[in-house]
């Protein structure tokens, strides 16, 4: 049993209550529950930003102590060793050294280890006394370890290492007084440290042997050691049925995220619609009502209505961190990542963008390597999102023929799904082009833990969740509905003159400008009514269709679109819907992407290259496809 | 104290179910870096592995478990490490 009485090593004086909030970082190795540790501390009382020039998350959470002392927790990203290698780690190096401009010295560190696991950390927490900041060792995750049956010796384990040692369960709130009461005698920098510096080959070595030999000391091995983390391995890492596993869990993952999110997004929508036509009905007509009731709430409207999608989708995804699958389903798909150059944990992101590419970008977080991240958000909206599918459906509806080939594939859905894999296949060659062309070096060595199976806590859950949600409607969600509110202005200023004939949009200036690009875009076959409305779609790409349906004088509402898929039959050519397709596939028409690679990437480069690239793809992609069409005479 | 039997082979080519006592890290890949951190991770002189999983296609990556830690790391990293096999393998290549 582990003994739950926190073992002093030293008398430590408490020092004098301080003005000044004492300032605690969370160091640990992935997986240790530093960050339910983090949360158990904190609540939801959180502050997510990035750190400055990086795009490192900052967590910073308060709390006070027994005496009433404020305290500020950092918890800084997962490593095993202050040698960093990612921007990540670079941060959890700099804050712990001090180093970090902008950043005040830590007065405490806290080391999360994972009492199941000691070993490793034992190494991390001598390297981290090197640094000679107060140091308290916090040995999550007791509970589990007391039903194994493994024992601790902390009264040893404390004097060997002479720093206090507190157990804790994050997830119960056990153990989180002891650490704050810990803060309160937090002592002095040790002067004697000889100061941090990388250990070479040889001190790591030297270091795992004194690592080695104070665990062999303390640690009693259990005697119910877990038995099921290897079954379930057996099963879920399995090369058919584990691969079948995870295919089903996308599955139920996607299920959820469409069907789940589908009455929420209508209830959204409708919410803001009803709240538009309150407005207008309410107040005098004149450009004021258009601004709000046209930009501004049907601008919020359309961001929020992305809410439910993300929520559930990183629902899903915390689920699977939390519980320990997520390194699983790296493991299964690595190989045909690392066939892109890309990390087997690009998978999960790649595959939320199937939903929708701005929580794809944002759970990039999970890949370490900034070389691997780019590339992955860089290729994450060339995954067919679910709002392309209205203008999918539009087009092949009215083009398509609704033939069956061999007796059962419909050419419609061959057609839809040709769509997907083209955006799946060329994602791949885009990634493999980066990694070979531009961001060349070696490819991340895939070294990962795969840690214990574990039983998501709930509330752990739900805080992540809605960190995650307030991250997305705070930061993007302003940048977003200043955006839409430009495209919103462009596509309704000036209006129409009194006695126009045309619809309004062709006298704005998105209108104009859509007459002055009409010329570039002959060569694909678009036609001025296409490249005007590729303008707005610009704010969403399902807007497209709604101003296709003004363009061409059809009311294109849910039940609609029949009769403006007929009126599009007789607008334009084959080879022209066909050449929108492929435009589709490519091209970068989603102005809250690119603000969420903004701001993921904090540099305006990354957005940059995006737009470039994936016109020149879209463009081309068009010209081949309007070529080879019309030369094939469709 | 080991079977004369015993074989030192590279973890690159161990296959499921091999087991054994890892008896160099590094010097293969002529990386540092790479060395430094298998190490950290817990590949090092003297601890137990085991193969416990191969990746679905092409055999890679593979999982294994380095004393109380399980880790997955493709086979060309694994280059990087030899161990002593504690029975043959099943069947010699």
């Amino acid at each position: 049993m582990v003994e739950l009485a926190a073992a002093d090593a030293k008398a430590t004086a408490p020092l004098p209550v301080a003005d000044r909030p004492l300032r605690i970082a969370l160091v640990g190795a992935p997986n240790s529950g530093k960050t339910a540790l983090f949360n158990a501390l904190t609540g939801a009382r959180q502050k997510v930003a990035n750190y400055p020039g990086v795009t490192v998350e900052r967590k910073e959470g308060a709390a006070s102590t027994p005496a009433g002392r404020r305290v500020r927790v950092i918890d800084l990203p997962g490593t095993y060793s202050l040698r960093a290698r990612s921007p990540d780690e670079e941060v959890t190096r700099d804050v712990v050294l001090g180093r970090l401009p902008g950043e005040a010295p830590i007065d405490l560190l806290v080391c999360v280890a994972d009492a199941t696991n000691l070993r490793l950390v034992l190494r991390l927490v001598l390297e981290l006394k090197a640094v000679g900041t107060p140091m308290v060792l916090a040995l999550n995750m007791v509970d589990i370890a007391e039903r194994q049956g493994l024992a601790i010796d902390l009264d040893t384990l404390a004097a060997e290492l002479g720093i206090t040692v507190v157990p804790t369960v994050a997830t119960r709130r056990r153990g989180i007084d002891r650490l704050l009461e810990a803060a309160d005698t937090t002592g002095a920098r040790d002067a004697s440290a000889r100061g941090w510096s990388a250990p070479d080959a040889a001190a790591l070595r030297a270091a795992h042997a004194r690592a080695e030999k104070l665990f062999k000391a303390v640690v009693r091995p259990p005697a119910r050691p877990d038995t099921w983390t290897g079954k379930l391995d057996d099963v879920l890492l399995h090369p058919v049925f584990g691969t079948a596993i995870l295919l089903f869990t996308l599955f139920l993952m996607f299920q959820a995220v469409f069907a789940g999110a589908t009455p929420l997004m209508d209830a959204i929508t409708a919410g803001f619609d009803a709240l538009g036509h309150t407005l207008k009905a309410v107040m005098p007509e004149g450009p004021l009502r258009d601004l709000l009731a046209d930009g501004v709430i049907a601008g919020v409207g359309s961001v929020l209505v992305f809410v439910p999608q993300i929520a559930i989708l990183f629902l899903f995804i915390i689920l699977l961190e939390d519980s320990g699958y997520m390194g699983r389903a790296a493991f299964l798909m690595d190989r045909m990542m690392g066939g892109a150059g890309l990390h087997g944990r690009a998978f999960i992101p790649l595959l939320s963008s199937f939903a929708c590419a701005i929580p794809g970008i944002m759970s990039t977080r999970v890949i370490d390597n900034k070389r691997d991240r780019i590339t992955t958000i860089l290729i994450a909206p060339l995954m067919t999102c679910s709002a392309r599918i209205p203008v999918y459906t539009l087009i092949i509806g009215a083009f398509v023929p609704r033939t069956l080939i061999g007796g059962v594939m419909n050419l419609q859905g061959l057609v839809m799904f040709g769509l997907y894999a083209a955006g799946i296949f060329s994602g791949l060659c885009v990634a493999w082009v980066i990694r070979r062309l531009f961001m060349k070096g070696d490819s991340e060595p895939f070294l990962m833990e795969l840690p214990a199976y574990k039983r998501p806590e709930l509330r752990n859950v739900l805080v992540s969740v809605w960190v995650r949600l307030k991250a997305f409607l705070t930061r993007a969600g302003t940048t977003i509905l200043a955006i839409m509110i430009v495209i919103w202005w462009l596509s309704n200023t000036p209006g129409a003159p009194v006695g126009a004939t045309g619809p309004a949009i062709d006298y704005s200036f998105a209108g104009r400008i859509g007459h002055f690009i009409a010329p570039v875009f002959a060569p694909v076959g678009f036609n001025w009514a296409i490249a005007l409305a590729l303008i707005p779609a610009f704010a969403a790409r399902e807007v497209m269709v709604a101003t296709l349906g003004a363009v061409y004088a059809v009311a294109a509402g849910g039940e609609a679109t029949g009769a403006l898929g007929q009126t599009l039959h007789n607008a334009w050519s084959t080879p022209t819907a066909l050449a929108l397709l492929a435009w589709f596939v490519f091209a970068p028409q989603c102005a809250s992407t690119l603000s969420v690679v903004r701001r993921e990437t904090d540099s305006w480069v990354w957005p940059l290259v995006m737009v470039s690239y994936m016109t020149a793809l879209a463009y081309a992609g068009a010209f081949v496809v309007f070529q080879l069409a019309t030369a094939a005479g469709l | 104290m080991f079977d004369v039997a015993a074989k030192t082979v590279s973890l690159a080519n161990a296959r499921k179910g091999d087991r054994g006592v890892i008896v160099k890290v590094g010097g293969v890949l002529q990386s540092d870096e790479l060395e430094r951190r298998l190490l950290e991770i817990g590949f090092v002189e003297g601890a137990q592995i085991s193969v416990l999983h191969e990746g679905p296609f092409g055999r890679d990556p593979i999982a294994v478990r380095v004393d109380d830690t399980r880790v997955a790391l493709r086979r060309r990293e694994a280059n990087d490490i030899m161990l002593r096999l504690e029975t043959a393998p099943p069947v010699a290549a």
